[in-house]
């Protein structure tokens, strides 16, 4: 079943390509702000760069959220598919793993390519990956809860970065705890498997949490 | 017992037994506040190193342990109205945010202007500073999305998870943001480090703690008869009650 939901995500995401792409030029354009903004000097930009790589990755995918449901609500597929026997959960977290896919990790492909420009060192480029792979399942997972509570919203957009940019804080603060740490030279492993650890909790909690209310937001 | 459960979840029976017990529980706020600002701000002793500015603490403390409690009461009445679809318990919880969000507040800004003179800055990025202001965005969030939705029912539902998610998700912040503190913070600001609290000071700030407590539940009556009027306005006992 859940195989099966995921093969629909991604047929449909592959028929949107462009959509697709809008993320990650997101991703790109905000980076950029922080240099023009701040200052372009490599020392600056290179304390700030975990922090900076990690808010824009959190916001590039708060923005991919929006494709998790919008097409699928609008032409009336998502009560089908509500009404068609699947779990909830299981509906919530095949769009979850298509949205990582196809929205997180291109973002992660990017990211050392724009940490190069933001003078991130380059020890320290394996640990942002690692940190993005394994932090960004929860960003899109809670990203889910917060899209399933406003998917009915006429205004939802707003609201969801409310929801939704507070429960992403401990993500933040490990990912870029992480990353920083390893500029540094020091060990990162610790904080690693504390973010893998949120990602299993996530992947095993949201589902539900978001199936109980995408029910809600979309019955009548 | 279950009796008097069935009874509580009655908004009818909790609007008239909350209306006749309504002066009481703000009188013994009252006496509570009054008697425990006195005891806080007169008899008991100033602190040794920060003298009289300590005393913001009567006030501080008390909201900042309200502010958590009145968010683990909205969750724990959220779960309570998803599980047995209680009216009464989605009402309780829905009147709980603003309260709670106001404690929040009222703990920010104590906590930044008893910061002012102890170290020297309304804003630190300590940790406890930092979760309660976390906190109040998941205030702010939860009303917002309560707002936003129009049908009561399903605002309270969708609110109600959102409750349970952040309440979960609570301690997460909470341990990440203190880490977080200690790893980055250098000692350019040393709080001052005290292994207990004295008793007589302990004894007034327990006292303002209870009054709060009160007080919360002498605020919160109010808010939840509002709520009760509001939804329950076509009933006949409500038409009977608001044209008495």
């Amino acid at each position: 079943m859940l195989g099966l939901l995921i093969k629909r995500e991604i047929r449909l995401l592959l028929r949107r390509k462009a959509e697709l792409l809008n993320p990650l030029f997101f991703f790109l354009v905000v980076t950029t702000m922080f240099p023009l903004g701040i200052s372009p000097e490599a020392k600056v930009l290179s304390t700030l760069a975990p922090g900076v790589l990690w808010v824009c990755v959190l916001l590039s995918l708060l923005l991919s959220l929006d494709v998790l449901y919008r097409e699928d609500f609008d032409d009336g597929s998502l009560v089908q598919l509500l009404m068609s026997g699947a779990s909830a959960a299981n509906i919530v977290l095949a769009k979850s793993i298509a949205n990582w896919l196809f929205c997180a990790l291109p973002l992660i492909v990017m990211s050392p390519l724009l940490s190069v420009m933001l003078h991130l060192p380059s020890d320290a480029l394996g640990a942002l990956i690692a940190s993005l792979l394994a932090g960004t399942p929860v960003l899109c997972l809670l990203g889910a809860i917060g899209m399933s509570l406003t998917v009915g919203l006429r205004r939802g957009g707003i609201l969801l970065v409310l929801l939704v940019l507070p429960l992403y804080i401990p993500v933040l603060i490990l990912g870029t705890m992480l990353v920083s740490a390893a500029s540094m030279g020091h060990s990162y492993l610790p904080l690693l498997l504390l973010l893998i650890a949120a990602s299993v909790m996530s992947v095993s909690l949201a589902p539900w949490a978001a199936g109980a209310a995408l029910k809600v937001s979309v019955s009548e | 017992m279950w009796t008097w459960f069935y009874k509580l979840g009655s908004p009818k029976w909790f609007f008239e037994m909350s209306n006749r017990w309504q002066p009481w529980v703000f009188g013994l706020a009252m006496i509570g506040l009054v008697g425990g600002s006195y005891w806080g701000l007169f008899i008991a002793p100033p602190d040794y190193y920060q003298g009289d500015t300590q005393r913001i603490m009567y006030i501080h403390v008390p909201s900042a342990y309200l502010s958590m409690f009145a968010y683990l009461m909205m969750a724990i009445a959220s779960a309570i109205g998803l599980i047995w679809r209680m009216k009464m318990a989605y009402i309780v919880s829905v009147s709980c945010a603003p309260i709670g969000a106001a404690f929040t507040l009222m703990a920010l800004i104590t906590g930044a202007l008893w910061g002012k003179p102890t170290w020297g800055t309304y804003w630190e990025w300590d940790g406890r500073m930092t979760s309660e202001l976390i906190l109040l965005f998941l205030y702010i969030g939860y009303m917002a999305l309560h707002y936003a939705i129009e049908d009561t029912q399903k605002a309270d539902k969708a609110a109600a998870i959102l409750a349970i998610v952040g309440v979960v998700n609570l301690p997460i912040i909470h341990f990440s943001v203190e880490w977080w503190h200690s790893l980055h913070q250098t000692a350019s600001l040393s709080k001052l480090e005290k292994p207990s609290i004295d008793e007589a000071m302990l004894w007034p700030l327990l006292v303002m703690i209870t009054a709060f407590q009160v007080f919360f539940v002498a605020v919160l009556m109010p808010n939840i008869r509002n709520h009760i009027l509001w939804r329950e306005r076509d009933t006949r006992w409500v038409k009977e009650e608001v044209s008495s």
